[in-house]
């Protein structure tokens, strides 16, 4: 009894925490799922159990295939090129360099300024006309004497989704840098000097000292941008509205609930959503929860 | 820092070599042309928002004004008031009362626990990784019901998005609160028991005094996400509770609006995260890295 007296008023306190998150997030993931899970595809109607009816119709439209092969490009180009940009920079400023300051405010700010309005600007960046009507980077690309650059940025049938990653990256990548530098300054000098003592030049460091205590980070950095990926939403509304030609998943979900009044299609669609970021990221806090518990 | 540049002292005899001679020079030349390249955006956005209507087409966009005005300025402000104002009304008290929730948990979650704690921060942590649009359909009817219940407007107003980002902001606010509050020796709590405090007193006489950094990790994080969200405010809001946000992505699609008034509502919608940024970068920073699940 005693100790009961002694947690029960942290218990308290927590639960109305604990009461918003299991009505909010998990109660309404399971109310999503049983919305997608019916035939309610107007606004007025009830709706009944159909099982996974809509989990597979919706393969039979073509707009879903396109927006999902849409997200996967995006996924691809955006998480590899912030990674690798972010890793660049890192790695180009981790030995400490005159004026690290000023770099590192200068990559972060994009982070702080919301897609919605940095989107303004790229829209007219990546304006798709060349040649004589060329504007935007396609003109910049002319001043520099590169025109066979210049191309349809996020327009190009086949893979605007990868021009629609620049700007995410361009937001992103200076996170994943200070992640890295982070990382980078957090392997002991006292190991690069012993391995450096036993002969190894810089790159054998690099590699075999360096390399494998980022990979944590990397983990890190992967999931976060995984998850701000596969949900991308602000920044397509901001570049290129509802227009079929970068269609994703977030998009589709939009106008299914605005445009069409079809709740159970939009449900199905968020959970699809949903489902493609749990399959990574429940794994992740498992194994991050385990390993908190070992250490 | 101070510890970067120690490292640089200590590892310079080693590195004395023809390589390292010439990355003296590369690093800091690579990382001023990516500050240029980040900094593109910024141009575009600064000049055009300074030009007169005559000049601000997308073919000129590249040149500096020939004549400098604010006209611009003046109305995009007009245009965007009622949103920063919704903004400001939905940011500040939002941020305020994470804060206050994001506190009392951490401090449960990390001094004083009750049986289970561990799983309940994991089952919170997974709250922070959801993509929201698996919440948004079922959301929208809740907030409906729950204010026909209540006889409050919380469907298409403020305070209903208000509750939107505080209650799906407990899960980041916890985390950082926890991971602060973990570094506080046990020895104090103890003591403060010993002595016969409660759990209350103890919070407030121990631990809070010492909490104001953490405070303004989660009370800049919140605000930069409160003021940047899109999504939560698409869905939830009406048209005269729209934040800047919304109001913004309204005048940018608007293809009658001058690209010059664009970019200038664009920098306007900006300004108050990116102050937070430039005075406060450095709890900025924290709550990033927060967000990577490193406390």
């Amino acid at each position: 009894m005693r100790r009961v007296r002694r947690w029960l008023p942290g218990l308290l306190l927590v639960s109305p925490s604990i009461v918003a998150i299991a009505v909010f997030v998990y109660g309404l993931l399971g109310w999503n799922f049983k919305v997608a899970m019916s035939d309610q595809h107007d606004e007025i109607s009830q709706g009944s159990f159909v099982r996974l009816e809509n989990f597979i119709g919706i393969w039979e439209q073509e707009r879903w295939g396109i927006s999902v092969r849409h997200a996967i490009v995006f996924t691809v180009v955006f998480v590899g090129g912030a990674l690798v940009l972010g890793w660049f920079l890192a790695f180009l400023m981790e030995k400490g360099i005159r004026g690290e300051g000023g770099f590192r405010a200068v990559y972060l700010f994009p982070m702080a300024v919301s897609f919605i309005a940095t989107g303004v600007v790229w829209r007219w960046l990546m304006n798709s006309g060349t040649g004589e009507r060329a504007v935007g980077l396609n003109s910049l690309l002319h001043y520099l004497g590169l025109d066979f650059l210049q191309w349809q940025w996020f327009r190009d049938p086949d893979w605007g989704m990868a021009a629609m990653a620049i700007p995410a990256i361009w937001q992103m990548s200076g996170y994943v840098m200070a992640l890295f530098l982070a990382g980078f300054r957090g392997v002991p000098e006292e190991l690069r000097e012993s391995a450096r003592v036993d002969g190894c030049g810089e790159w054998q460091v690099y590699r075999y000292i360096v390399l494998p205590m980022l990979r944590p980070v990397t983990l890190s950095a992967l999931i976060i941008l995984g998850h701000i990926s596969l949900k991308v939403f602000d920044l397509i509304v901001a570049v290129s509205g509802k227009q079929i030609i970068t269609d994703v998943p977030a998009i589709f979900m939009w106008t299914a609930v605005f445009d069409s009044h079809d709740p159970a299609k939009g449900a199905t669609i968020a959970a699809y959503i949903v489902l493609s970021v749990a399959v990574f990221v429940i794994p992740y806090l498992v194994w991050n929860a385990r390993k908190g518990k070992r250490s | 820092m101070s510890v970067a540049q120690e490292t640089v002292r200590r590892t310079a005899p080693v590195e004395r070599t023809r390589g390292a001679a010439v990355a003296r020079w590369v690093r800091p030349a690579l990382l001023l042309i990516f500050v240029v390249v980040f900094l593109i955006p910024v141009y575009v956005l600064l000049v055009t928002s300074f030009k007169p209507l005559s000049e601000a087409d997308p073919g000129q966009a590249w040149n500096l004004p020939k004549v400098w005005t604010t006209e611009a300025w003046s109305v995009a402000w007009e245009k965007l008031e009622p949103g920063i104002v919704n903004s400001v009304l939905l940011a500040v008290p939002g941020s305020l009362i994470s804060a206050v929730l994001g506190s009392m948990n951490g401090y449960v979650l990390s001094k004083w626990r009750f049986p289970g704690a561990d799983v309940v921060f994991t089952l919170f942590l997974f709250g922070m990784f959801i993509p929201y649009q698996g919440v948004m359909i079922p959301l929208v009817q809740l907030m409906v019901n729950l204010g026909e219940t209540l006889g409050v407007d919380l469907y298409g107003g403020i305070p209903g998005l208000t509750l939107a980002h505080v209650v799906y902001g407990i899960p980041i606010c916890t985390l950082i609160f926890r991971n602060y509050y973990v570094t506080i020796p046990d020895e104090l709590v103890e003591a403060s028991r010993v002595d016969g405090a409660g759990m209350l007193r103890t919070f407030w006489s121990i631990i809070l005094p010492v909490s104001g950094p953490a405070f303004a990790v989660v009370i800049i994080w919140q605000f930069t996400s409160m003021w940047n969200d899109f999504l939560f405010a698409v869905f939830l809001t009406a048209p005269s509770s729209w934040p800047t946000t919304v109001m913004l992505n309204n005048i940018a699609g608007a293809q009658t609006v001058p690209y010059s008034q664009q970019m200038a509502a664009a920098i306007l919608a900006s300004i108050p995260t990116m102050v937070v940024y430039v005075l406060l970068g450095r709890f900025f920073m924290r709550g990033l890295m927060a967000g990577a699940l490193k406390g």
